[in-house]
């Protein structure tokens, strides 16, 4: 929805009155934020309530016995901070992207444009990939998305935030292709910074998750 | 334009004369047996001495709110060739005060309040009977773990005696609702695997002895409206006495093995062993825990022991006076008198089976 | 001149828009328009919802009543509440942001007027989807509240004669989360609207106190439906994908489902009573003459209220067994929202006190809805109390407050603004003495209807029941009930009547009849397309006062002018093809057990359809 509101209230110059004198899509993506702030805070207080109290393993940071390819065994603690704390840095370093991309718009830098543009996406695109590749590893270690309160949480939130993340990516896709046919000149670089403020905002809410469900024991 | 306003006063007039005359005829709280106006034991008389002061506090300041209105809209009416009235935007000592004195009064309510709080959300400290409520779509399981009891739809306390009651359901939330003795908790699922069990306590003593009744105050589904329970108190006697009978053949005692001497009575009683035979054959059984059959121990069944049905004034929790003619049309077509109730027949009963159930039923008192 | 936020799409070339015409109305984003679409399909399912309460009260009218089955009841109770709030009170609050915050506040349009359309749209849908329930056989029977673990799955909700219940809670979780996304996008725009879109010199605190109040009620909506989505895919997933949220049997714990529901609830509540203190806040003022009392202390207290009330939800559960500390913070918690409600009562007698009022329709009908809240407050103050809750909750006492606060409140207030804005928005008077029978019937019947239920269920009659039986004592006064009820639905039979009538008289309402006070005032009735000429320069709360004695005088007669200089947004229809992919997006959700293994096709096939729409309403060409 945020892409549509962003692209609702138009197409040409920025300098229009309003009474704040705040960008009003600006304003739009800034209430969204707002309210997505207690979507997610909803999903992690719930992960939150939850943590412990699965029946059954696998569980996040203890071995445990578990149900896996249809017999009672032992199954190992689910999460592996390595690749997770990599693909948080890369996420991280995609905020600091997409502000080079974006300073590029301002200034009519093509190359700065899409060079630091196209690493935003690139590593959007790991993180979702990484994200698909964790799921995929956590379901064969036991983990389904039905298997236990653990999973059943852990999945809501981290699917809920990938498809955020992904979202995000479509969006600074289609950001690129218009930069690409340069539709993107630098009186238009609020289209893009309307999707930069909505990237770093998932962002943020990744540097919550991250600490609260891999790292908290 | 404008209306009369003699007219209208005396609309106003007719309504307040209405309105007093409603208020006068709801206070009398005698013809309602679940009011919770009469409270009937220590605990709801807590809950309504709260509850009695909200009122007081509320009723001064409806008299006078609602009467400052009512000045206001027949002493400001307009009048042709009224000049603008005076533009005031407001009063900063007036604002205060009308601030501060509902916090004041607030006060006065949120002390009792607070104080009783304390007292009505814990559980008693040394009950002197303790009952477990079990709810059931849609029927009451009460056990008294310590008298070896199990019955349904109809709790025995004795009259001044502290009861504990310690509640939980079997399948989805209801709330147990005395409302002259217990006032309302809900009651929440607690299943063979659930690990953080939730049992909801409430307590009360008795004032009087007699017949009170209550009911489910929470949607527990279709039959919701029709899961109502009773309340016997008796005096200490009676009590024991019916704790003496109910006893005979309680899962909570030898598996609901009935002693010998009961035992060999029954098996001579031709109605009994008739009975006992309709209930295997008409599958009852599937359902029903009964002394003197297999499952007379059982617990987790899902309709209620009918151990002592005899002794019960009523059925379907609450539905039907427990009379012969009821029973049988019960046994007939329990969908048709309580629907979508969990009484599922197996197959439809014969009337002869009707006829030895009904009799067989009530002869267990 | 300021130049008008609309005016940058500034057209190339100029061509006219169709006018009339369905056509007109499919693709339209004249925020004016989409303000009647709403109250037109908000009170259509209003009379539904009045209907389904019709048929309880005449089934409750004497014991053991047959007239519906219990799951029937169960359905009526449960349609009736979600239809009120969700399809009746809020989106007939919608069309008043709609029609009147660009208004009041001096603007042309919303911010967002494709987004505007979009919500509407999305509302229509997902009204109809809940309601297309009815037509299958399987409408939603779980409460307005849908309690889990009684909604969590089909053997809880089983019963022997229907021993796997069908879609009927489906129908609710995924209506729910359609009518979730209309609220948030419509809550977006009116927020950036009020914001942004202000007339020169309109500082927030210049602003005429209904856009106040819905500024509050957008924030509310923004903060609170986030929630309620969150438990509702919870709920959908336990019942369609097999988890356990809030099922005891895998660990998940049903009182979650609670606070995460009144989470939402509670301030939902004030989501449908600020717009009508609102309303009453305009109206009083124009009625006495004289400006609002305590303009200030009105705002905060707006907006204390809504504060405090994303504190207080517990006080929904307190029979819940939450122990002493929670019970006493949330009871204190609750007791305070009293003062900023009391501190608004008292302005508002403090508004009229002194003044010259005029008994019109729409001043008795914000009267009426002063003194009856004070009824459903000091009754909200009683079940603050935790032990007396105790007695209080899920009876009938319950369903007593909560009607004199949204129907005696809310209902009557927005009934008030259909009065004061009726000639404004159709340019047609409504007839004062129909107006006037129309309020006593309503003031007379509200009072039958919802009254004794204090009585009823002070003395044991609990909510949500389908009959009684004899003896109880609950004879008389539902008896009474179901009489008042009937002539409150009769009321508003003169109600629509009334509109009738209108709808066949001339067309010669002046631009401001009332001597109102705000903008909207200002211009011609109905307004033109553009609304003003030129944008409003604002001295105060009460412009239209100052124009007045600026004038020293009755002002003339606004012209109505050539606007085909005014760039007006262009008429689309990707807002409703967009609200057909969230439509049939979350509407596939419904086949997830009948159609295992293909419901995923149908689910992608609308997201693209969907994202395809996003984008055609993206790139669309401004002309």
């Amino acid at each position: 929805m945020a892409t549509a509101v962003a692209a609702d209230a138009g197409h040409v110059d920025e300098h229009h009155y309003t009474a704040t004198g705040l960008d009003n899509r600006k304003l739009a993506i800034w209430a969204f934020i707002g309210s997505e702030c207690l979507f997610f805070a909803s999903l992690i207080s719930t992960y939150l309530v939850y943590k412990g109290k699965s029946l059954v393993g696998p569980y996040p940071h203890a071995e445990s016995q578990c149900m896996l390819h249809g017999e009672m065994q032992a199954c190992e603690a689910i999460f592996e901070i390595p690749l997770v704390t990599f693909g948080t840095a890369v996420l991280l370093f995609s905020s600091f992207f997409v502000v080079l991309a974006l300073y590029g718009a301002q200034k009519g830098n093509r190359r700065m444009l899409l060079g630091w543009l196209s690493a935003t996406v690139l590593c959007g695109l790991f993180f979702v990939g990484m994200q698909v590749y964790e799921f995929y590893h956590f379901l064969h270690k036991g983990l389904g998305y039905t298997t236990n309160l653990f999973g059943s949480t852990f999945y809501t939130l981290t699917g809920f935030h990938g498809s955020h993340v992904t979202l995000g990516v479509i969006w600074l896709i289609t950001m690129l292709v218009l930069a690409l046919r340069g539709k993107l000149p630098p009186e238009k670089s609020l289209n893009l910074e309307l999707a930069a403020l909505y990237w770093h905002f998932v962002d943020v809410v990744w540097i919550v998750i991250f600490p609260v469900v891999y790292l908290m024991r | 334009m404008l209306t009369r306003p003699d007219k209208s006063r005396r609309a106003w007039l007719y309504w307040a004369a209405a309105l007093g005359l409603l208020v006068f005829v709801g206070g009398c709280a005698e013809n309602y047996p679940q009011t919770t106006l009469l409270p009937r034991s220590d605990f709801t008389r807590l809950a309504d001495g709260v509850f009695r002061s909200t009122v007081l506090w509320a009723t001064i300041v409806f008299v006078l709110v609602e009467g400052a209105l009512l000045f206001a809209i027949f002493r400001f009416r307009a009048k042709p060739g009224d000049p603008e009235p005076k533009q005031t935007h407001g009063n900063t000592t007036l604002e205060v005060v009308w601030t501060i004195i509902p916090a004041i009064i607030l006060a006065f309510i949120a002390v009792p309040t607070v104080q009783t709080i304390f007292k009505t959300s814990l559980p008693a400290e040394n009950p002197e009977v303790t009952v477990e409520v079990i709810g059931h779509q849609w029927w009451w399981e009460f056990r008294y773990p310590d008298l070896g009891v199990v019955t349904a739809n109809e709790m025995h306390v004795p009259v001044g005696k502290m009861v504990g009651l310690r509640m939980w359901s079997a399948d989805v939330i209801h709330s147990f609702w005395f409302p002259q003795m217990a006032a309302k908790r809900d009651i929440f699922p607690i299943f063979p695997n659930t690990k953080y069990k939730k049992i909801n306590p409430l307590w009360f003593t008795a004032d009087t002895t007699g017949n009170f009744s209550g009911q489910c105050a929470e949607l527990c589904g279709i039959q919701h409206g029709r899961m109502m329970l009773r309340v016997i108190v008796q005096t200490q006697e009676e009590f024991d006495a019916w704790v003496e009978s109910q006893r005979q053949g309680s899962p909570l005692i030898n598996a609901g093995a009935l002693p010998p001497a009961v035992d060999s009575v029954r098996k001579a009683d031709p109605v009994m062993q008739a009975g006992q035979a309709a209930f295997l054959a008409g599958g009852c059984i599937s359902c029903h825990a009964m002394a003197g059959t297999p499952l007379a121990g059982a617990l987790a069944l899902r309709g209620p022991n009918l151990s002592h049905f005899g002794s019960r004034t009523t059925l379907g929790a609450g539905m039907l006076e427990n009379t012969p003619t009821n029973l049988a049309a019960w046994l007939r077509d329990p969908q048709g008198v309580k629907k979508g109730s969990h009484m599922i027949l197996p197959r439809p009963l014969t009337e002869t089976e009707i006829t030895t159930l009904v009799a067989y039923l009530r002869a267990n008192q | 001149m300021a130049t008008s936020v609309l005016e940058r799409e500034a057209p190339a070339v100029h061509h006219a828009h169709p006018k009339t015409g369905l056509w007109s109305w499919i693709t339209t984003v004249d925020h004016k328009r989409i303000g009647i679409l709403y109250g037109a399909t908000a009170f259509i399912f209003f009379l539904m919802g009045g209907i389904e309460a019709l048929i309880m009260r005449a089934q409750l009218m004497g014991p053991n009543g047959t007239l519906v089955d219990p799951d029937t009841f169960n359905a009526l109770f449960t349609m009736h509440g979600t239809t009120m709030i969700f399809l009746g009170v809020m989106p007939l609050s919608a069309m008043f942001f709609n029609y009147f915050i660009p208004l009041q506040i001096g603007a042309r349009d919303v911010v967002f007027p494709r987004l505007n359309a979009f919500s509407y749209w999305v509302f229509l849908l997902g009204g109809l989807f809940i309601n297309f329930s009815f037509i299958v056989g399987a409408p939603p029977d779980g409460g307005w509240f849908g309690y889990a673990n009684l909604t969590s799955n089909r053997v809880m909700s089983a019963t022997a004669a229907a021993p796997s219940p069908g879609m009927n809670i489906d129908f609710w979780v995924i209506g729910l989360q359609i009518l979730g996304i209309a609220s948030i996008a419509a809550a977006l725009n009116f927020f950036v609207t009020i914001v942004n879109l202000r007339a020169p010199g309109m500082k927030m605190l210049r602003m005429p106190m209904f856009t106040w109040m819905s500024f509050i009620v957008q924030v509310l909506l923004l903060l609170a439906f986030p929630v309620i989505t969150v438990a509702l895919v919870f709920l959908m997933m336990d019942r369609n994908f097999g988890t356990s949220f809030f099922l005891p049997d895998g660990g998940g714990d049903p009182i979650l489902w609670q606070h995460l529901f009144w989470i939402f609830g509670h301030p939902e509540v004030y989501i449908l009573i600020l717009p009508a203190f609102g309303i009453a806040s305009e109206i009083l003022p124009v009625f006495s003459r004289k400006p609002l009392f305590g303009y200030t202390a009105m705002v905060f207290s707006g907006a204390f209220i809504a504060f405090v009330g994303f504190g207080v939800w517990s006080h929904h559960m307190f029979a819940t067994g939450m122990g002493p500390w929670a019970d006493t913070f949330f009871s204190l918690a609750t007791m305070v929202i009293a003062i900023p409600t009391g501190v608004k009562i008292f302005n508002w007698i403090g508004t009229i006190w002194g003044g010259s009022i005029r008994l019109t329709s729409a001043m008795l009908f914000a009267l009426g809805m002063v003194g009856l809240f004070i009824i459903g407050g000091l009754s909200g103050v009683m079940h603050s109390s935790p032990p007396a809750d105790l007695q209080q909750t899920d009876t009938y006492f319950i369903v007593a407050h909560f009607h004199y606060v949204l129907f005696g409140g809310s209902i009557f207030g927005l009934t008030a603004g259909a009065y004061y804005w009726w000639p404004k928005m159709f340019g047609r008077m409504l007839d004062e003495k129909l107006g006037k029978a129309h309020f006593w019937l309503m003031f007379i019947g509200m009072n039958l209807t919802f009254f004794p239920m204090h009585f009823l269920g002070l003395n044991g009659m609990p909510r949500r029941v389908y009959t009684y039986p004899e003896g109880l004592g609950f004879e008389l006064w539902n008896m009474v009930e179901t009489a008042g009820a009937f002539i409150l639905a009769f009321s508003f039979l003169i109600f629509i009547i009334n509109i009738l009538k209108t709808w066949r008289g001339k067309a010669d309402a002046p631009a401001d009849p009332w001597h109102g006070a705000t903008l909207e005032w200002s211009i011609p009735s109905p307004p033109q397309e553009f609304n003003f000429p030129t944008l409003p320069q604002v001295g105060s709360s009460v412009p239209q006062w100052d124009a007045w004695r600026a004038a020293g005088g009755k002002l003339p007669e606004p012209a109505r002018i050539n606007g085909d200089h005014i760039h007006m947004p262009n008429p689309s229809y990707w807002p409703l093809m967009a609200a057909i992919g969230v439509f049939l997006t979350l509407g596939s959700l419904m086949f997830v057990r009948e159609l295992p293994g293909k419901w995923f096709y149908i689910t992608i096939a609308s997201a693209l359809w969907l994202f395809f729409s996003v984008y055609k309403w993206a790139f669309e060409p401004p002309h």
